[in-house]
């Protein structure tokens, strides 16, 4: 209303054209929910299409009846393939490889931030420029020289091989954020802790890991989406169904079993899913802060 | 500047021995720097074993022959150049990234600019809803996409004949198969551009739009003038950073088409692996892989600019 008093002078003939701030306002609200809506629709439908997927019998897929929904919900799929000896080893090797691989890139880079962002030494500067760079180098340009090492270590077609190979994808952006986070701690805290007599691991432990936990939180996070949904690397390196780990064995196993299983393989892709979709359903604020820290900060 | 400030009150303890101080701080400075080092250690180990020496091993690599017996120095780089399908896969990967980063961008800035109008856990709720493909690992969601075109009788194509259009065969006609490409890939990583924006217009002082507002500036003008140039800096950094991953996606290409049909398709990647692990070459493999790092690292140099202008900016 202050716009129509101020202007009331000036401007009076345009009054009845000119919306004021608050109708205005409720305009851009309403447009906001109904572009939202509609992107929402969009951004769901691929979820939503292999759910209902997912919940049919393979003779309703068969049937040629409509694919977008379906007339009695079908668990048969989920049961059995929980029950299929494959998806299990697959499970089993993404949740002991991820888990494996979160815990190695969670103390090399609380180690390397640390020591980056206070302890700073000659070409200490370069080398966190550096660790940001390796960052930016997609795992397309190094996956056939890593093939190569890995079949020279007598790696290759080996789950552990990817103990070592993931964490050049999660080392590097875990390191950058955790350097951010770290930097941004004020210095009285460990001027205290020094003076106190504490030794750089108990600094760490005690102040800077608590204070920093969002940063941690994100970084995990980070991780662990890295690790579970890499597809390139076990596509490249693992080739038996013993091996093999979920991406990829979805993908490359289940698709060329004899039968094309629709349901089936929804099913199994909706479960290896799910991890992720929960963990972000319950952190989604710290990964978000650790998304946009990690152009910002560092 | 950390040495400065925590070094000055333990060294002011030993003040009236100047000579001991003076070694003391000394050998402590070591010490502290000898501590970094192995605390780095770690990760020096991992980036040198598997990033920096396979980079390296991949140049010697691309300069053998097939059988990695011989040196035929830049040969596989030179048969690439002159390959007719290598061609296609420059221009494929051009093509797919500048298209998909664009509508990427551009349908993340209006999101992010949508979403900021809403405030409050409603703004929660749709964030969160409009995160979920960034958050599903992309092999999996592909493999969901392909289902649903691929094929005749696919849910695509049963849409379409619902209002009278014949089914297409998507994934087998080159234009439609580079379409639901860049499609599945604006799918997946719009989410990415619409926080990164959203993060930023929140830092945006609200007084500015207000007195935009007072002034009667329109909605168009209030994006142009205050939007645009305070997240000048953060368009710039994410299009950089998502023209390198976008260039370099395998993921998508490889499940939905795998270079088919007859080889438009491909990608740098998909190209890579189709030539160094599925035909065994390792050594042109390499050289298809290596043909993206000039690129790459031409975007790395101003993305890194451009985050040090940041860091500056915000101390």
């Amino acid at each position: 209303m202050s716009s129509a008093t101020l202007a009331a002078g000036a401007a009076a003939p345009r009054r009845g054209r000119r919306p004021s701030i608050a109708r205005e306002r409720r305009w851009a609200l309403w447009t906001s929910y109904i572009a939202l809506a509609i992107f929402a629709v969009g951004f769901l439908i691929p979820p939503y299409f292999e759910l209902v997927t997912s919940l049919k019998t393979s003779q309703e897929i068969g049937a040629g009846t409509d694919p977008w929904f379906t007339q009695h919900l079908f668990f048969g799929n989920y049961t059995s393939i929980i029950h299929n000896p494959q998806f299990q080893i697959f499970f089993l090797n993404s949740v002991k490889l991820t888990i494996v691989v979160v815990c190695v890139t969670m103390v090399i880079s609380v180690l390397a931030a640390y020591a980056l962002a206070r302890m700073r030494f000659f070409g200490s500067q370069m080398f966190a420029t550096g660790v940001f760079l390796t960052y930016l180098v997609p795992e397309s340009l190094l996956f056939i020289p890593l093939f190569k090492e890995l079949a020279n270590l007598h790696l290759i077609n080996n789950t552990w091989a990817l103990a070592f190979v993931w964490p050049t994808l999660s080392v590097p952006f875990c390191t950058w954020i955790l350097i951010g986070y770290f930097g941004s701690i004020p210095k009285e805290l460990d001027e205290a802790a020094m003076i106190d007599g504490a030794s750089h691991l108990q600094m760490l432990w005690k102040i800077f890991i608590p204070v920093a936990m969002p940063g941690i939180i994100a970084a995990t996070i980070f991780a662990f989406t890295v690790c579970w949904g890499d597809f390139l690397y076990p596509l490249a390196f693992l080739f038996t169904s013993k091996q093999m780990v979920l991406t990829a064995g979805i993908v490359s196993t289940l698709i060329h079993g004899d039968v094309l299983d629709w349901g089936h393989i929804m099913a199994a892709n909706i479960l290896a899913s799910a991890p992720p979709i929960l963990i972000y359903a319950f952190l989604m604020d710290y990964y978000i802060a650790g998304l946009t820290a990690g152009a910002t900060k560092g | 500047m950390a040495e400065g400030t925590t070094d000055v009150p333990i060294a002011g303890y030993s003040a009236p021995r100047p000579r001991a101080h003076g070694s003391a701080l000394h050998r402590m400075a070591r010490r502290r720097s000898t501590t970094a080092l192995l605390m780095c250690v770690p990760l020096f180990a991992l980036l040198a074993g598997f990033v920096v020496y396979p980079f390296f091993y991949s140049i010697y690599l691309s300069t053998l022959n097939r059988d990695m017996t011989r040196f035929i120095g830049l040969f596989n780089y030179q048969y690439l150049l002159s390959s007719n399908t290598f061609h296609l896969v420059i221009f494929q990967s051009c093509l797919f990234a500048i298209t998909a980063v664009f509508l990427k961008a551009l349908i993340g800035f209006i999101l992010a600019h949508v979403m900021h109008n809403i405030t409050g856990p409603d703004q929660k709720l749709w964030r969160g809803v409009l995160l979920l493909p960034w958050v599903i690992p992309p092999a999996l969601s592909t493999l969901g996409w392909w289902w649903m075109i691929e094929g005749s009788y696919s849910a695509v194509n049963w849409l379409l004949q619902q209002v009278g259009i014949h089914p297409i065969a998507f994934l087998s006609s080159t234009a439609w198969a580079r379409f639901w490409i860049i499609m599945v890939n604006v799918w997946f990583g719009t989410p990415f551009f619409m926080i990164m924006y959203l993060a930023t217009l929140k830092s945006v002082p609200d007084q500015l739009y207000e007195a935009a507002a007072i002034d009667g500036a329109t909605g168009w003008q209030k994006i142009r003038f205050i939007s645009f140039p305070m997240l000048k800096n953060i368009i710039s950094i994410t299009t950089l950073f998502s023209l390198i991953v976008t260039f370099a996606n395998f993921d998508i290409v490889q499940i939905l088409t795998a270079g088919a049909p007859a080889n438009t398709t491909h990608v740098f990647a998909t190209y890579a692996f189709q030539v160094g692990i599925n035909s065994g070459n390792i050594p042109m493999g390499s050289a298809v892989s290596l043909f993206m790092f000039p690129i790459l690292a031409v975007f790395a140099i101003f993305i890194l600019r451009g985050v040090t202008r940041r860091t500056r900016e915000a101390i």
